[in-house]
């Protein structure tokens, strides 16, 4: 089955000589936008989704005199179904490009898609390492593990945490941010006592934290997904972690801006390393956040959102250059862009298609009633370390 | 490590409210009811629900938990399960867990995906440290501890001292006698399904806050369910409660031990328990329908 959409695809390729060409003339530029809109990673496509359109409002809907279409398709987070919906976008809305991505297996299994029909691929939120490396016509504006563990790492080592136990739930990022924060921590002369992987259905992190306590570690990094990230910081705060002495640093997705405000107190003084904060203070930033709110029933954005928001950003301005052609002038076209974002600067860099910004070490600090992750220190243009190897 | 004893004991006490009334449906009553878990679901977000957006304080919440859920229970046995009691058992099966993926669809949309957060009372937050840390007592856990002990002595009083319980046994040994002698069959069963549903979501509401809630709840806590079902055997209280017990203390002690095994150790110890006695801990000898 798959096979013959290849097939089918290669014929349409071949009929309309270039993709570009052929979805030229009807005067509209599209966007496959493949987002999980329902399932458990529902509020990564919500917040992907607004941006996207929240982008789209602010900047019109024409670029380069065409009328920009955007195409949201929600693929629920199975890796199969995103690609079956990108083939379908490629060749029945031949779309320009297509965008999205909530997860790293959904950007891996349509890497082979974008390859095969030259069509540039943005991915706005998966953030492993490698993903930039499975298509060369892969363009990111999320961020990426390693570039913020490593920073967390730094960080760490500068503020007195000698001893750590990393405590990640058993999954693809999880692992890449135990793997990256150890190596980083160790590096600087930090012992990691002990390295603990939580099943990603274990319903109780008593027996983990317990472990935790008793290994007496100056601090406790964790990555977790952030819905389990509020139960554990209860959880940790409630074993009386806290009390012992131990601090908790983590990866910037545990205190995600959608929810923080609904983890409570225990939340607070919690030190993260990340690329975007909603309270990261810059002119653009609080314009964006108000729009977002604005247009979003209140909601705050996330680091998702912006992913998203940036995505949008960097397929405009390639389209204004190609003048609404696709295909490898429009990558061409998204490499190298530099501009700011309501993250702060950023740059697309041509060399491996990946983002390089600036990083955040943040603290959850509780102001005018509402949680916020308050920046600390800044990184500027950390490069993804995960591409040095 | 008397503090990992006390989580474990907690954690099976949790299991053993959740899954008893499952346990009375399968065993006394002889249907699977694989949407079990659904009604917890339910109870839990009830709570979340009347706490979020009426206020209410946790405290009151738990016996509203219980008491809708066991009307949702009642109803639904009414209307959807008593047809089912008779149908083999793979049909039963193949409906509940049916119910069980209408009722995940549904809470997905209307409540979200996310995880649902509850904010306990203050006075429930504390924690309780004796013998120079060695055993750390969370209160929340004690609550668990307490509240699960009292009902499983309720429960066992009724079931084995009281006329109710007599009637309950009366009927599942052989309906057509017992309803000959004036036991309206049908209203103790509705009865027993309402309760055991009720439990279960009490169980979910008192869950929350340790085990998390989302709209995969039903399925993630299915097969913990069973097990205790299954190693427990169906035909007392007490024998669920011991495996419960047993359950939440290895998968406790397992995963603080040898984390890197994590939740496998559970399921290690069913099979060695089921090798060794197929019909479960402490079921009479030779039971099992």
């Amino acid at each position: 089955m798959q096979k013959r959409h290849f097939i089918r695809a290669a014929a349409a390729l071949a009929l309309a000589g270039s993709l570009g060409h052929a979805a030229a003339q009807d005067n509209t530029f599209k966007i496959g936008l493949i987002l999980p809109m329902t399932g458990p990673f529902a509020s990564t496509g919500k917040q992907l989704e607004a941006a996207a359109r929240l982008y789209v409002a602010q900047n019109g809907d024409t670029v380069a005199g065409k009328k920009v279409q955007l195409i949201v398709k929600d693929d629920t987070g199975a890796p199969d179904v995103t690609k079956r919906i990108a083939q379908e976008m490629v060749i029945n809305d031949k779309v320009q490009v297509l965008a999205g991505f909530g997860l790293t297996p959904l950007a891996f299994a349509t890497a082979p898609v974008a390859t095969q029909s030259k069509t540039p691929l943005v991915v706005m939120a998966a953030a492993t390492s490698s993903i930039t490396q499975a298509s060369p016509f892969i363009v990111r504006t999320s961020f990426t593990v390693p570039q913020v563990v490593t920073v967390l790492a730094d960080w760490a080592t500068k503020n007195n945490i000698k001893k750590v136990v990393s405590l990640v739930t058993d999954y693809a990022p999880g692992v890449d941010s135990e793997k990256y924060f150890s190596q980083r921590f160790q590096a600087n002369g930090g012992v990691v006592i002990e390295t603990l992987r939580v099943p990603l259905r274990s319903p109780d992190f008593a027996p983990f934290l317990q472990k935790v306590r008793d290994a007496k570690p100056d601090a406790l990094f964790t990555f977790v997904p952030s819905g389990a990230g509020s139960a554990l910081m209860k959880q940790f705060a409630e074993r009386g972690l806290d009390k012992a002495g131990i601090r908790m640093i983590a990866e910037g997705s545990v205190t995600d801006d959608d929810i923080l405000n609904g983890m409570g107190d225990v939340a607070l003084g919690v030190v993260t390393a990340h690329h975007y904060s909603a309270a990261h203070n810059s002119p653009l930033n609080k314009k964006f956040v108000e729009a977002f709110g604005k247009a979003n029933n209140g909601m705050r954005p996330n680091f998702m959102a912006v992913g998203a928001y940036d995505g949008m950003r960097v397929i405009y301005e390639g389209a204004k250059k190609t003048k609404g052609e696709g295909g490898e002038a429009l990558l061409n076209a998204m490499k190298g862009q530099v501009f700011e974002s309501p993250r702060g600067p950023i740059y697309i860099d041509a060399q491996t298609r990946d983002v390089v910004h600036n990083v955040y070490v943040r603290k959850v600090e509780k102001v005018n009633g509402q949680m916020w992750n308050t920046e600390i220190q800044t990184v500027t243009d950390v490069k993804d370390p995960g591409k040095a190897q | 490590m008397l503090t990992i004893l006390f989580d474990g004991i907690a954690y099976g006490m949790l299991l053993f409210i959740l899954a008893v009334g499952l346990s009375v449906t399968m065993g006394l009553m002889n249907f699977i009811n694989l949407a079990h878990g659904a009604f917890a679901m339910l109870g839990g977000y009830l709570t979340v629900a009347l706490m979020q957006h009426q206020g209410l304080p946790f405290l009151a919440c738990l016996p509203i938990a219980f008491g809708v859920t066991a009307l949702v229970g009642a109803v639904l046995e009414r209307t959807l399960y008593r047809p089912m009691y008779k149908k083999p058992h793979l049909d039963q099966v193949l409906f509940s867990i049916g119910l069980t993926f209408m009722a995940v669809a549904a809470t997905d949309y209307f409540m979200g995906s996310q995880q649902q957060i509850i904010q306990l009372p203050e006075w429930l937050l504390g924690r309780t440290e004796w013998f120079d840390g060695a055993l750390g007592m969370g209160h929340y856990r004690l609550f668990i501890i307490a509240i699960c002990a009292a009902l499983t002595v309720g429960l066992q009083f009724v079931l084995s001292r009281t006329r109710f319980g007599s009637r309950l046994r009366a009927s599942v040994d052989d309906p057509r006698v017992a309803a000959s002698l004036g036991i309206n069959v049908n209203l103790v069963f509705a009865a027993t399904f309402a309760v055991g549903s009720g439990l279960a979501g009490l169980g979910g509401a008192l869950g929350a806050e340790v085990l998390g809630l989302d709209p995969s709840f039903p399925l993630k806590f299915l097969v913990y369910f069973l097990i205790v079902v299954a190693v427990g055997g169906t035909s007392s209280i007490t024998g669920p409660l011991l495996a419960a017990l047993l359950l939440g203390i290895a998968d406790v002690a397992g995963k603080y031990y040898i984390p890197k095994l994590g939740g496998f150790i559970v399921y290690t110890l069913m099979i060695a328990i089921l090798i060794w006695r197929p019909h479960g801990l402490f079921s009479r000898l030779g039971g099992g329908k």
